[in-house]
């Protein structure tokens, strides 16, 4: 199945996203080594060279490393996945606040409908 | 590195009308090039100069350094824009063919090809549907070794599955010193699979840039792009 990308940014970036979301996300564990540029590239149905920028990019920002004849492995550092993983959430969350705020909503209230939206989850399944 | 196409004020006249118009144009080793422009703007007769089906009027273009001819076949892969083998072979002779008439195809990646395409060896090519013989016509050019492969409109005409498998085929068999050329209308089914596109219009160039710059700078596909450069 080929990577599904939006078509008005930059195919690396949304490269790096998705290896950075499957490493947070258990896809791929601390210290495996990832598949090869090509293997990669065919999956994702993208340009070779588009795939390598990706991972020299990750490689840059010290999520994965290469060893030069072996391969690229994803980093054990687990400071830095934990980091990288509260970066991501913090994101999600700014987009959320921002998305409410063109809905005309203030933070407080934001705040209290999320209250409310679990309160109620909690009662639905106490019940 | 040097390039493995370059036009230098590539002019090319029919009658009174300019099909190419002072063209200056290189593309790198190791790309994958989207050739994009509206009917009549000049990708079908810059591709026939490349392979020396055509001879400029004005200018120059080199392949590899040398200018288009025996020399130069040997490294280029051409698929042109029509069908162009013989309707009475089948499809296991037309490969033999190939085989023998170019020292750098391989018989196992064409086989390997038919085989995932379901391609029926026995059938003569002039029983094969119009998607079928595109097929097997872009098997037997991504076959060759090539450093150079140019593919006039290779998708047009097969279904959209095919035309995922197409790609990936393309995808799979280009190494990383070759360049494959690509003209085609159908720019979004492609646009993940180019580094760089040039666009043509009225055969001068518009724009020769790399897609990911292109989303950069303008915050849209390279589709949406030509929507509206070549708006009517």
């Amino acid at each position: 199945m080929p990577w599904e990308l939006d078509n008005d940014r930059p195919i690396y970036l949304q490269l790096m996203e998705r290896i950075q979301h499957d490493i947070i996300s258990g896809v791929y564990k601390p210290g495996d080594k990832i598949p090869s540029v090509r293997d990669l590239a065919l999956d994702a149905a993208v340009n070779p060279n588009t795939m390598q920028k990706a991972l020299s990019e990750l490689e840059r920002s010290g999520l994965l490393y290469s060893q030069r004849t072996s391969g690229r492995f994803i980093t054990d550092d687990e400071k830095l996945l934990k980091k990288m993983k509260m970066d991501l959430a913090s994101e999600h969350i700014h987009q959320f606040f921002e998305q409410m705020h063109h809905l005309g909503f203030s933070d407080d209230e934001t705040l209290e409908m999320i209250q409310d939206v679990l309160r109620r989850e909690q009662y639905g399944t106490d019940s | 590195m040097e390039p493995i196409l370059e036009c230098r004020d590539l002019t090319k006249k029919y009658g009174s009308k300019y099909a190419l118009y002072n063209l200056n144009l290189s593309l790198e080793r190791g790309q994958i090039v989207g050739l994009l422009g509206p009917n009549g703007s000049g990708k079908t007769t810059l591709i026939k100069l490349a392979n020396s089906l055509l001879h400029p009027t004005g200018g120059q273009i080199l392949i590899n350094r040398t200018e288009p001819g025996i020399e130069t076949k040997k490294v280029v892969s051409y698929l042109p824009d029509r069908n162009y083998l013989g309707r009475h072979m089948r499809v296991d002779e037309i490969t033999a063919y190939y085989n023998t008439f170019y020292d750098n195809f391989s018989m196992e990646r064409a086989a390997k090809m038919m085989d995932a395409l379901d391609i029926d060896r026995r059938a003569r090519l002039s029983s094969l549907s119009k998607g079928t013989l595109e097929k097997v016509q872009l098997i037997l050019v991504m076959s060759r070794e090539a450093k150079l492969y140019i593919l006039d409109e290779p998708i047009g005409g097969v279904d959209p599955a095919a035309r995922d498998y197409i790609l990936q085929t393309i995808l799979t068999n280009y190494n990383e010193n070759a360049t494959v050329l690509i003209s085609t209308h159908l720019i979004s089914d492609i646009e993940n699979v180019l580094d760089h596109v040039v666009f043509l219009q009225e055969g001068q160039l518009v724009l020769s840039e790399s897609v990911d710059e292109i989303r950069t700078q303008h915050g849209k596909s390279v589709d949406t792009l030509f929507r509206e450069v070549f708006k009517c």
